[in-house]
């Protein structure tokens, strides 16, 4: 992931002054550029894909402009507070789907910093729904601030206990955390299956055949501060992802802790010779990283965003957990990069299925599929960033070929 | 010749006393106690199954006290486990165990594995070259959707093969040029692979299918009726008619087994996953090796995700995103078998047996059913972590080769 890409020396190219390399600089401190390309291309090919099968680039121009009305970003150009307005219920909504992705994001952005590549965010967010809504339906009639503290530690901590599982496994007997953690996705989400599922402990009390979970008791609701209130309203959840952010930035760049975090991610045999306890570090930051997935999922039960309950059928359906994955990489897993990587999919997720799910332009299925073909894209691509490099430095390099001879030996070997 | 003379001269009882021996025999005991309970035997007392299972338990701590850990922990993993099911067994009513217990499991089982063989050995494939391929699961799926639509419009089951074949050749193809020569990291190319499968596939069943079933009558891979084993006896009703798939897969495992390690190019395949610089040195194209063995990989899985869709289970329908992670259970039997054909054939059925004994306790409880798919997830976990032996991965198993 830090491969910087056969790119010539920064400072040469900053001396020459043009846009270019200025943008060459900040690629190298890990700039916007390939994740700004990708999405324009990952966008312009699931165009390409509309217009072909519709055979009309109108349609396929039409249907991204209703993604993005979809996604109530339309709502920018007339802004009324007034919900029943149609753009800011969308935008609402959109807002909603960005609080959960920005903590899945966080959690695998969080694990790469640290050299690991947590694929177990979709789990362990389960573990944190699971736990949020088992205590929040069993503390019924609790103070409220204290049922919603509860709730959203206790989720947070089993998530971080259910990731810390692959970090202590990667710890001691070297387990991929990539296999370790595919695994424990798949048992939570049977176990949250089974839970849920028709004679599970935690299946809906009143209704026995139904095979969903209790509502969340009104104690431990989060609050909705715009919207309908307890109607799929934008919960303070919102500012407590907000907060998630600032907390990662801090944590990674202003502490100790972060430090070795990095340390260990940038080169775990340098840090280990530098005195910094590797295995310590893998564990603490799974655990952090499983945190973050864990917080998605408690604020999701107790936000309301899923209804205050979540049935066996959701399961299968739910993806918050690895879409974060392209999220964090799109965010070039940086605090403020992550926050914009999930506003992006929050729009396309609520504006492709919902926006369009109203649209005569496109078969509403058809919308949500493309969602999913934007979001492959983003992640086959980002992760080849030296395609992108190798195209804008073979530019450059034809712009001024034999300048300094020395230049392209120098590149190889970096 | 040689060999084979002096493993006859040596006496009986220095064979017997060799670990691995031991080891093995451990272990079919404990399966065997397991087996008493259950027909065709059915002892109906809980002696039989203790008795065995505490002689495996007993070979198996032998074992790991002569070194051979692996084993020795197997043997005594299903020494324990022969006992408990063979008392599960014992205390439940003959009908049910005839129901739960008939030669269907085993039928069952050998078709719920016929897609993990395929992508465990395509894996094997993939990983022994040096390239990780976590986007089994997606090539699967692509093989899955593009498998009907072939033996629906081609009009018959070998279209459908070969189109599934060659969409999933296509496809490891796009993920070889990332993985290979754009060098980007293997785990998120083949995370992208497995989205863009799910939105590829699900986007063309809407726009062809219109979110519909296939149509019936979708040309279906045929099964294959031994002659001479048919009617109601146990061996009919396990093997007498299984799907011609199932049969490849069988055939698959031995291939692979032989094209591994009985073959230059099998030698030159490991080389390449194990040290590439020195493969590259002693004249191997370490590239050329690596994209044929991740485009057989993608051919490979396909043919498992035909399965799904035009197998005996699918019945000629496909299911949005009807994978469901076995791609990612092919890949643990793989891991589990520890990167060598029989071992994940043998896991494989291990999770597909896991799958249909979940089948056939939905009968009983639903959730104690879904409870039970966890198993092939525990025991791979269990396996990652060591404690019935490491697994050992390709030396070179997930870095891009930069050549020199």
């Amino acid at each position: 992931m830090t491969d910087p890409g056969p790119s010539p020396s920064p400072e040469q190219a900053a001396a020459a002054g043009t846009l270019a390399a200025r943008i060459a600089l900040k690629q190298r401190a890990g700039g916007i550029l390939v994740p700004v390309v990708t999405v324009v291309f990952a966008l312009v090919m699931s165009g390409i894909v509309l217009a072909a099968t519709q055979h009309s680039v109108h349609t396929a121009l039409v249907a991204f402009q209703e993604i993005f009305d979809g996604a109530g970003l339309n709502w920018i150009f007339h802004p009324t507070t007034n919900l029943i307005d149609i753009s800011a219920y969308n935008l609402s909504q959109t807002l909603l789907q960005t609080t959960t992705l920005i903590l899945t994001g966080l959690s695998v952005a969080f694990a790469f910093r640290c050299g690991m590549f947590n694929i177990g965010g979709q789990g362990q967010y389960f573990v944190g729904l699971v736990v949020a809504n088992w205590l929040g339906v069993d503390f019924a009639g609790m103070n409220p601030f204290a049922h919603i503290l509860l709730c959203i530690v206790a989720g947070t901590l089993a998530a971080a206990a259910w990731a810390g599982i692959a970090g202590v496994l990667k710890a001691t007997v070297g387990a991929h955390e990539v296999i370790s953690t595919i695994m424990l996705n798949w048992i939570a989400f049977w176990v949250a299956s089974w839970l849920f599922g028709a004679g599970g402990p935690l299946q809906n009390s009143t209704q026995p055949t139904v095979p969903v979970s209790n509502q969340v008791s009104s104690s431990a609701r989060l609050p909705d501060f715009w919207g309908a209130q307890g109607f799929q309203g934008v919960h303070v959840g919102l500012f407590i992802a907000l907060a998630a952010v600032v907390v990662f930035w801090v944590l990674l760049n202003r502490t100790t802790l972060g430090y070795e975090v990095r340390a260990v991610g940038f080169n775990p045999d340098a840090a280990a010779y530098g005195g910094i306890n590797v295995k310590k570090n893998l564990v603490r930051a799974m655990a952090i990283s499983g945190a973050f997935a864990g917080l998605a999922g408690a604020l999701d039960m107790l936000g309301g965003t899923t209804n205050y309950q979540f049935g066996q059928l959701d399961i299968p359906f739910s993806q918050v957990g690895f879409i974060g994955i392209a999220v964090a990489l799109l965010g070039r897993n940086t605090a403020l990069g992550t926050l914009f990587g999930a506003l992006l999919f929050g729009s396309l997720l609520y504006g492709s299925f919902h926006g369009l799910g109203s649209s005569a332009v496109i078969q509403p299925e058809l919308a949500g599929n493309l969602t999913y073909i934007i979001q492959g894209l983003i992640v086959l691509f980002i992760g080849a960033d030296v395609l992108i490099l190798y195209v804008w430095n073979s530019r450059k390099k034809l712009r001024r070929p034999p300048a300094n001879p020395a230049q392209p030996a120098k590149a190889t070997a970096a | 010749m040689s060999t084979w003379a002096a493993r006859l001269d040596n006496p009986l009882s220095a064979r017997l006393r060799d670990p691995a021996a031991t080891g093995a025999l451990g272990i079919f005991l404990g399966a065997f106690a397991a087996f008493l309970a259950i027909p065709p035997i059915e002892a109906r007392t809980v002696t039989w199954p203790i008795v065995v299972g505490i002689v495996a338990v007993a070979l198996g701590i032998w074992t790991v006290s002569r070194g051979r850990r692996r084993l020795g922990w197997g043997a005594v993993a299903a020494g324990v486990l022969g006992i408990a099911l063979g008392m599960l067994a014992t205390r439940s009513s003959t009908e049910n165990l005839g129901s739960a217990f008939d030669a269907t499991l085993v039928a069952q089982t050998f078709s719920f594995a016929t897609p993990l063989v395929f992508g465990s050995i395509a894996g094997m494939f993939s990983e022994r070259s040096g390239v990780v391929n976590i986007g089994l699961e997606g090539m699967m799926l692509m093989g899955a959707f593009w498998g009907v639509y072939g033996a629906d419009k081609g009009g018959s089951w070998v279209v459908g093969l070969l189109v599934a074949a060659g969409v999933g050749g296509l496809v490891a193809l796009v993920y070889a040029f990332f993985a290979i020569h754009l060098r980007s990291d293997q785990i998120v190319g083949g995370t992208g692979v497995n989205f863009l499968a799910v939105g590829i596939t699900g986007y063309f069943f809407v726009e062809l299918y219109h979110n519909n079933p296939v149509p019936n009558g979708v040309s279906l891979l045929p099964n294959v009726r031994i002659p001479g084993l048919s009617g109601t006896g146990f061996f009919a009703q396990a093997i007498g008619d299984l799907n011609i798939l199932t049969w490849a897969s069988f055939a698959l495992v031995i291939l692979a087994y032989v094209v591994l390690f009985k073959t230059p190019i099998g030698l030159r395949i490991r080389a390449c996953g194990e040290h590439p610089r020195a493969a590259d040195t002693v004249g191997i194209n370490v590239y050329a090796i690596r994209y044929g063995c991740v485009v057989l990989s993608g051919i490979l899985v396909a043919l498992g995700g035909i399965y799904l869709s035009e197998g005996p289970q699918g019945n000629g329908s496909f299911i949005f995103n009807m994978t469901n992670g076995r791609g990612f259970i092919a890949l643990a039997a793989m891991i589990f078998g520890n990167w060598r054909p029989a071992g994940a054939f043998g896991a494989a059925l291990l999770f597909g047996f896991s799958s249909a004994l979940a089948l056939k306790l939905q009968v009983y409880s639903s959730s104690a059913a879904t409870l039970f798919q966890i198993l092939p997830y525990v025991l791979t976990l269990i396996a990652v972590a060591g404690v019935i032996g490491r697994t050992v991965a390709p030396a070179a198993d997930g870095k891009p080769y930069v050549r020199q």
